[in-house]
């Protein structure tokens, strides 16, 4: 790792729901440009950490910062309505369930945000529509309703919703586990794209082989901490913890079934 | 059955109607925007808010529209309120049914998956964009059904405004039962004429739900 600032930079993260730890003091930092995934059983704290980046999950302690500005500061709720509104616009995030708007079509999902919070008229809102929808390979289907579209291109599309506010960083909260496995590969596809354009990304996943060709860093999270962490070829390859291996070697065997 | 008397005294029935009906679109509209500042309310982030709007419904519906309906008409002078016959009608049962639209209206709300708002959120959406945008339309396609049937009940209660003297359908009746004993073609009048009333209005309300489905 450099020594350069971080991009993305979680201190000290805790969160608990009464006397249930759900993170117990995670810190993470993530440079610009750099792809992390973080891995882990179910109900280790994976999501939680991830929905704690643009405050959809708020923490009970610790910071998150992106670049200069903390993205949990304490406000008064109508200053940091402001604030995480303004915030969220830099944070492209994708959902495990899509989460597209079933009353809009794939136009009118991509550009409600941008035409709202950017104020773009609606040829520069269709412009920037269509640039997002080539760009994961959608264009056809623009006027299309979600209903009529499958699993990977409904998801395909929320990633162009996404791009389409310029994020700085992007967050995939188990983006390809609701898909059929024979759609997966469109949407890691995508997301490949992502990486080689240096898109900052925080992908929570349980596509073992997937983060391990794309991403530079991968954590093992279990239980409300961070297990292990480094680059992917000794995660996977030479893991040093028990847990680890354990989580890997079931998963593994799971897959293979 | 007297069909010549029902013949006779049919056309007064349908002024009546007509008086039915207007009652009946006033309310629906107050209901409506009670109902809406109900929902408003109940789902507030303030916990002030969320307790009035909770007190509205659990009054309302913890107690007979009729006595609210006399509470308010031969009440209300004690306290310096002074309404007629119909405006007391139109109130009284307007903020009745809005409570049951209140929960109509909420329950479509929260019915509308969370991650939509999560999702308009992330994009950077306010609260209130989010809801406006993405839930409220969702929300409207839900509840189209549920209003209806609160209209249909809202319709049948217009007759509880007979007691206080409005010349609807139910106190039409009524008057002329007084002059001519014979409450079985009478009631079989209003009767038939609230069916067409509900007939109507019910296909009104598929039609509109039919609609907000295709968009």
């Amino acid at each position: 790792m450099t020594d350069q600032k971080p991009f993305v930079d979680i201190r000290n993260a805790q969160k608990s729901y009464g006397s249930l730890e759900v993170l117990k003091d995670i810190s993470l930092q993530v440079q610009r440009g750099q792809i992390v995934a973080i891995i882990g059983p179910s109900g280790s704290g994976k999501s939680t950490l991830l929905r704690a980046i643009n405050d959809l999950d708020p923490l009970t302690g610790g910071e998150v910062w992106l670049e200069d500005m903390q993205i949990n500061r304490k406000l008064p709720h109508r200053q940091y309505e402001a604030h995480i509104n303004q915030v969220r616009q830099d944070i492209g995030m994708v959902f495990q369930h899509f989460n597209l708007f079933p009353h809009l079509s794939v136009r009118g999902n991509i550009t409600l945000a941008p035409r709202l919070l950017k104020h773009l008229s609606e040829a520069e809102a269709n412009a920037l529509a269509e640039e997002q929808l080539e760009k994961v390979g959608m264009l056809d289907r623009i006027d299309y309703f979600p209903s009529r579209l499958s699993g990977g291109q409904k998801q395909r599309v929320a990633i162009a919703r996404a791009l389409a506010m310029k994020p700085k960083v992007m967050l995939f909260d188990e983006a390809t586990s609701a898909l059929d496995p024979e759609l997966v590969d469109e949407v890691n596809q995508v997301m490949k794209k992502l990486a080689e354009e240096h898109m900052t990304m925080i992908i929570v996943t349980h596509e073992m082989g997937f983060a391990e060709s794309v991403c530079d860093r991968v954590l093992f999270m279990d239980q409300g901490v961070v297990v292990e962490e480094g680059p992917p070829e000794v995660i996977f390859r030479d893991p040093q913890n028990e847990r680890t291996r354990n989580f890997l070697r079931k998963h593994l065997e799971g897959s293979n079934r | 059955m007297d069909f010549e008397l029902m013949l006779r005294v049919y056309p007064f029935f349908l002024k009546a109607a007509l008086v039915t009906i207007e009652l009946s679109v006033l309310t629906a509209l107050l209901g409506l925007a009670c109902g809406a500042l109900g929902a408003a309310a109940r789902l507030s982030r303030l916990s002030a808010l969320r307790w009035i709007g909770a007190a509205y419904v659990s009054l309302i519906r913890g107690t007979p529209a009729l006595i609210q309906l006399f509470l308010l008409y031969f009440g209300g002078p004690q306290i310096g309120i002074q309404l007629d016959a119909f405006s007391a009608g139109v109130i009284g049962l307007g903020v009745n049914i809005g409570a049951y639209m209140t929960e109509t209206i909420r329950g479509a709300i929260v019915a509308v998956d969370k991650g939509q708002t999560e999702a308009a959120r992330t994009l950077g959406l306010s609260r209130w964009q989010a809801m406006r945008k993405v839930v409220i339309p969702q929300a409207a396609r839900l509840m189209v059904r549920p209003l209806g049937v609160n209209i249909n009940a809202l319709i049948k209660g217009t007759a509880l405004v007979a007691p206080i003297s409005v010349i609807e359908l139910t106190y039409t009746a009524q008057r002329y039962i007084g002059s001519t004993y014979k409450p079985f073609e009478m009631f079989m009048i209003s009767g038939a004429l609230y069916m067409v009333i509900i007939y109507v209005t019910g296909h009104g309300v598929a039609w509109l739900d039919r609609r907000v489905r295709i968009a």
